[in-house]
């Protein structure tokens, strides 16, 4: 309990001294991340082997890629997102000072998953850093190597009382909620977001939280399977098939299920070899429950391709089941191992109302030829993300906001994202101490003078398109004939122009 | 499930609220009193509760069809050639719990918000207000979709119950005590949830500054609606000279905004209900009375009240005051003002007067808080392009104008690629090899602006 206490209380009171809030130091930590992901990158490669299996190109690619770009994009652009942005005024407002502040929240705490267990806990912090906040994290004990590494990298590398990492399970995680942050971002399952959530709420701390779901991946006849497929395959297979994002679950129409199957296992041939044991690019099941969890999936389904486990090494082959029923084991939980259920379905009619019917996943797939029919199938379900003929893509794109919805998720991050989740937006209004004379129109005793003044002042216009195009064009050329025309009393008449043209709302940017 | 077409839902809206306007001051009037004739000032009711609204719906269908579109962003060389875009998408069913502050224009303000965002709406108005919660529950329907809108008239114990049900985003405007209760409910479904709270506003005043228009904003804040707002200044800090100047500059704003008899004035508001009328005679039990102080249970009428040399452990210093009193607690200077700011809990907005600029951008720049408005009290609330929200025990989230309508949107990031261009899709299947990351690191970087692009 002190313990928790002291390690936040610490990284409150390096917060409240203001030495993370200055770009400069913002910058050199990041600049420090980026130097400790180089110069350590052969261990922290081994550290997400030992926990997953995963060959060194793949944790290169799925993981430290991802950091380094993250890295690179928010020290490019850190000096544009944190400066002031100026906002519209109105009448009353127009001599002002008007902008929005993006402001630290103060202390943070992220909470990674264990399944991409080094990009999952820097990325957030990455934007927590860069937004100027003190970070705690918690890397998952699951992950236990990649844990360690962070715990003992990350004190050599950054400021170690503004970022300290606590590592433990889930007594200390449950110790760490009862402290008050100010904003919590949680990667992991529904139901222990839930629990995040809960505690965040007696401090009123903004959480984001990003979960899981059945991902469903429509197949439309109309498309090229071969394509479709090995794309598929390579999103389900990847980690094994531990992927927040990977596609679930199939649907296509039953005449088009036995190619999906041929094609997926063509794939599953050039991209693993006759022996998938043997590949070094397959990666293992994390642990022996997940291992049994996946398994029991597997009872009173007709396996179409693979099924073959072996405890010890925590491994199960690639495995494809058809004609799976809604209601089976399978299709109740995220699967989040290597094995595809396709379901068969008729219609894109039936198949949006199959995924409408469940809880909003993370994300969403549609593969097909018909451009209409992709945009009409996401027009028509909602989900965290969409990605459109290919799989997991989406979440490579930095600027596209990446997080859930419904049971999914709340919230979002990746780039910019991240930095404006960890902000605070302050609106900030500067007026003058003198022109008191306007401020008389809104002081007691009022009348119905003053209301209309109130009026004129304050209320927008409904917008009148064109015909107030015209208006304004006619004022203009008003306003030029009367200053050429009467240079003395110029001042007066321009204006009353500009004060007739703010009426009709058109001048808005002053 | 998808709501109406946004925009015919707005501009039935508009069509209420121009013909309803009479009648919406008409319930604000009559509410703050037990049925005496002491209205709700005429003024406050107007600019509040109906011009700022309409700021807000002609702000909402001027933009509305820009704000829905498809929002394109930009593409890494691997996705150059594809579609990549967030699609603005309703979340489905929200709840917005109104409170009975300013009753109308804090209900429909998020309820404009989360029809435009293409929602279906429950609306639960304060019960406090009875007047305002008629209005809404009999007006609204009228004009409404009934199916895409409902309001419920809820006590304590049916919003408890109503919050048993699942909502896809809560808005709720009310303490801190209560936004707490919400967000629990909202975790055990996962419901994202704005909390609009409130807090002590502190309100700087340095030593330099016009004493006189410093009194009058500050006065003006303080007890526009009976100081029942959750913006208005709750407590000035200010050195011992300036609170002496202040007192009689203060007194002399309240004479010229009042008159010599507050309680007469059709100008100055009443406490909207008993209990809070009591809490706020316990309240001024602090510091000294300096202005005011005077009460009139039946009437629930308590005069523009001005305490000096308030101490932080008084009475008045230790919750929100939400009503018309302003106790002024003496500091030595700015920065023991701030440390006193940074001491307390984030409030909703701060405000600070000083005719030297940098003495605002350092109170600024030294504290926290939802909002900050420098030389002026509430006026940050009518621009609809800033964000209005708190922080920490204030709040979570943000509305007005924009916000609004982001607040009820889920930003949903969709990529839509083509079938084609295969075999650069190679690069990223295995098996791996060292060639293939080496052209994949390269084709995924994002380059360093200063980084030497020959080596």
């Amino acid at each position: 309990m002190e313990r928790m206490q002291e390690v936040v209380g610490r990284a409150r009171a390096a917060f409240n001294s203001g030495r993370c809030r200055s770009l400069e130091f913002r910058m050199q930590q990041l600049k420090a991340l980026e130097r400790m992901v180089w110069e350590k990158e052969e261990e922290i490669l081994a550290a997400i082997k030992a926990d997953l299996h995963k060959s060194g190109h793949n944790a290169y690619s799925h993981e430290i890629l991802g950091v380094l770009g993250e890295l690179a994009l928010a020290m490019d652009k850190l000096p544009s997102w944190a400066a002031p942005q100026p906002v519209k005024k109105n009448l009353l407002t127009m001599r002002d000072e008007a902008y929005v502040c993006l402001e630290p929240l103060g202390v943070v705490l992220i909470i990674g998953a264990w399944n991409y267990p080094f990009v999952l806990t820097m990325q957030p912090l990455i934007g927590a850093i860069a937004a100027g906040n003190a970070v705690v994290v918690k890397p998952s004990e699951i992950s236990e190597n990649t844990a360690q590494l962070v715990a003992d990298l990350l004190p050599q590398y950054l400021d170690r009382e503004l970022y300290p990492v606590v590592t433990g399970g889930v007594p200390e995680t449950t110790e760490l909620l009862t402290q008050r942050f100010d904003h919590i971002l949680y990667t992991g399952n529904s139901t222990v977001g839930k629990i995040v959530m809960a505690a965040a709420a007696k401090h009123l701390t903004p959480v984001t939280l990003e979960l899981g779901g059945k991902s469903p991946c429509y197949i439309d006849k109309d498309c090229d399977l071969a394509v479709a497929c090995r794309r598929i395959t390579w999103g389900k297979f990847m980690n094994c098939g531990q992927t927040c994002i990977a596609p679930d679950y199939i649907i296509c129409d039953p005449s088009i299920q036995s190619k999906v199957v041929e094609n997926i296992k063509a794939t599953l041939q050039e991209f693993y070899g006759e022996d998938v044991k043997s590949s070094p690019d397959y990666e293992r099941i994390v642990n022996k429950r997940h291992f049994k969890r996946i398994l029991g999936l597997l009872e009173g389904q007709k396996v179409a391709h693979g099924g073959e486990a072996d405890e010890a090494s925590c491994f199960i082959a690639p495995t494809i089941l058809t004609d799976v029923s809604p209601e089976s084991k399978v299709m109740e939980e995220e699967i989040f191992g290597p094995v595809l259920p396709i379901l068969t379905m008729k219609s894109v009619d039936e198949a949006i109302e199959f995924i409408n019917r469940r809880e909003k996943p993370l994300a969403l797939y549609v593969f097909s030829n018909n451009k209409k029919l992709i945009k009409r199938v996401i027009s028509e379900t909602s989900s965290g993300g969409v990605t459109g003929n290919d799989v997991i893509m989406h979440f490579f794109l930095s600027t596209l906001p990446f997080g859930g919805v419904g049971n999914s998720g709340m919230g979002a991050y990746h780039g910019k994202h991240s930095f404006e989740t960890f902000s605070h937006r302050r609106a900030c209004l500067i007026k003058d101490l003198k022109m008191e004379g306007t401020n008389k129109l809104r002081y007691p005793p009022s009348s119905q003078k003053k209301v209309d003044w109130a009026k004129f002042f304050l209320l927008k216009r409904f917008n009148k398109g064109r015909v107030g195009l015209v208006i304004l064009a006619l004022l203009g050329i008003v306003a030029a004939v009367v200053i050429k025309n009467h240079q003395s009393v110029l001042k007066r008449k321009a204006l009353l122009v500009v004060l007739a043209v703010q009426r009709l709302g058109w001048l808005s940017v002053w | 499930m998808k709501g109406l077409s946004p925009q015919i839902l707005g501009k039935k809206k508009k069509k209420m609220q121009g013909r309803d306007m009479s009648c919406c001051c008409a319930a604000a009037h009559a509410e703050l009193t037990r049925g005496v004739l002491c209205p709700q000032p005429f003024f406050e009711c107007e600019f509040s509760e109906i011009l700022l609204c309409k700021n807000e719906l002609h702000e909402t269908l001027n933009n509305l069809s820009h704000w829905m579109k498809d929002e394109h962003v930009d593409k890494s060389l691997v996705t150059r050639l594809d579609l990549a875009f967030i699609r603005k998408d309703p979340y489905g069913v929200v709840l917005i719990i109104g409170p009975w502050n300013c009753p109308i224009h804090l209900l429909l303000v998020p309820l404009i918000g989360a029809i435009a965002a293409g929602n279906c709406v429950i609306i639960k108005p304060s019960e406090i207000t009875k007047n305002s919660e008629r209005l809404m529950a009999e007006g609204l329907p009228s004009y409404l979709d009934k199916d895409c809108s409902a309001v419920v008239a809820a006590g304590v114990e049916e919003t408890t119950r109503l919050l048993e049900n699942k909502f896809d985003y809560i808005f709720f405007t009310g303490s801190s005590a209560v936004g707490r209760i919400v967000m629990t409910a909202a975790a055990k479904q996962l419901t994202p949830v704005t909390l609009e709270l409130g807090g002590k506003n502190p309100c700087y005043v340095s030593d330099s500054c016009d004493v006189q228009n410093v009194a009058r904003r500050v006065a003006w804040g303080r007890f526009f609606n009976a100081g029942q707002i959750c913006i208005a200044p709750n407590y000035v800090l200010c050195s011992a000279e300036m609170q002496e100047k202040l007192l009689p500059a203060l007194h002399k704003a309240i004479t010229e905004f009042y008159g010599p008899n507050p309680q007469e004035s059709p100008d100055f508001g009443r406490i909207v209900g008993d209990r809070q009328f009591q809490r706020l005679q316990t309240l001024l039990r602090s510091g000294r009375v300096a202005i005011g102080g005077q009460t009139d249970e039946k009437d629930r009428y308590i005069a523009p009240t001005v305490l000096a040399d308030v101490l932080p452990s008084d009475p008045a210093m230790q919750e929100e005051i939400f009503g018309p009193i302003l106790p002024i607690v003496v500091v030595a200077n700015m920065d023991e003002a701030i440390d006193f700011i940074n001491s307390r809990e984030r409030p909703l907005v701060v405000y600070a007067f000083s005719s030297d600029d940098k003495v605002v951008n350092q109170v600024l720049e030294r504290t926290s808080s939802g909002g900050f408005c420098g030389n002026d009290t509430l006026m940050h609330v009518t621009l609809t392009s800033l964000p209005f929200g708190g922080i920490g025990n204030s709040g979570l989230g943000m509305h007005h104008g924009k916000f609004t309508f982001d607040t009820f949107t889920h930003h949903r990031g969709c990529l839509h690629r083509g079938m084609g261009r295969e075999a650069l899709h190679a690069l990223r299947y295995p098996p791996y090899s060292q060639q293939k990351l080496g052209i994949v690191r390269v084709a995924s970087e994002v380059k360093r602006k200063d980084a030497c692009t020959l080596l």
